[in-house]
């Protein structure tokens, strides 16, 4: 199955067959094991749980570690499902490896939690434009207009208006990266161009959805 | 940040002389026209290295017909197939960006012993 959990170790850049420099962020993928299957039957789709980063199991509350001990799992503190195809191929309680996941020049998806920017205007935020800084404007990087003075409906403000506020962390996902470089022996996995979230933040990498049969 | 150091000192070249800013060398590249490759040469003076790690750059600098030419290579690149280094220059900065705005006899660059 095309899908693993990792965690973002950070970016360089390596040379390819031409010489050429190519930017390339570098995840470490740990094996992952494989928790449960989610089946048709019992759940209403297929999938399959995989879990990362071994804990000890007094870390875990009472319901979770049972049911680790059940399975003979050791307790993970990140676990994830994958519903891809070749999913139920995986033997519960089986480690799932790198570079049985990919090889290179596959192209995947990658998400992660964005690095949170805090409170931010509308111009980090939302990527506005802003006004002249000089020549006496005093219209800087300010919101601007929320809206139109409607007949009837005025006097408020639509539900969606873009405004400042929290921006970042939240759940991104970059489309069509390409692996490079698939390093068995260390367990990362190199992959051209940039990645969401912080270094040491957690990724999921897939098999990309547009190249997919039937994706969309 | 130790993985990335390692995985970058894999592709750093250890073949390739020390220079400094100031010193006269001549870099062999190769070039790819089509399916052929050839070397080719860029003789001048080492302007400035910046950067770390894979990611090294140095901008070499020469006046040719009248017209100065600056390229930078980057340092590690398979590409750069040998770097001679033909003069040791004295100066006393790192980035030589002044060597611009001279030319003829004030552009020289003393020998350091």
């Amino acid at each position: 199955m095309k899908g693993i959990i990792g965690t973002k170790v950070g970016m360089t850049q390596v040379f390819d067959d031409e010489g050429r420099a190519v930017p390339v962020t570098v995840i470490h993928a740990e094996p992952n094991v494989v928790v449960r299957h989610r089946t048709l039957e019992k759940d209403g789709y297929e999938a399959v749980q995989l879990g990362v980063g071994f804990i000890k199991p007094h870390k875990v509350k009472k319901p979770q570690r049972v049911d680790f001990e059940k399975r003979g799992i050791r307790p993970v503190r990140y676990l994830r499902e994958f519903r891809l195809p070749g999913a139920l191929d995986l033997p519960v309680g089986s480690e799932h490896r790198v570079e049985a996941a990919f090889q290179a020049g596959d192209v995947v998806d990658v998400t992660g939690i964005s690095k949170g920017k805090g409170f931010a205007g509308v111009i980090k935020r939302w990527g506005f434009r802003r006004g002249p800084m000089s020549h006496g404007s005093k219209y800087h990087r300010r919101v601007g207009s929320l809206g139109p003075r409607m007949s009837g409906g005025g006097g408020r403000v639509r539900p969606g208006r873009k405004m400042p506020g929290r921006a970042g962390h939240r759940r991104v996902t970059v489309l069509n990266l390409k692996v490079v470089r698939v390093d068995a022996d260390r367990n990362l996995l190199l992959v051209k161009g940039a990645v969401p979230g912080p270094k040491g933040g957690l990724v999921l990498v897939r098999q990309a959805v547009r190249q997919r049969e039937g994706g969309q | 940040m130790d993985l990335i150091r390692l995985i970058e000192e894999e592709q750093m070249r250890r073949d390739l002389p020390e220079f400094r800013p100031g010193d006269t060398v001549r870099v062999h590249l190769r070039v790819r026209e089509g399916n052929r490759e050839r070397i080719q040469q860029f003789e001048g003076i080492v302007l400035r290295k910046r950067g770390e790690g894979l990611s090294k750059t140095f901008t070499v600098r020469r006046v040719s017909y009248g017209v100065g030419v600056e390229r930078t290579f980057p340092l590690h690149s398979p590409l750069v197939e040998r770097i001679e280094v033909l003069r040791r220059g004295k100066v006393r900065r790192a980035r030589l960006y002044y060597l611009r705005n001279l030319k003829g006899k004030a552009a020289r660059i003393k020998e350091r012993r």
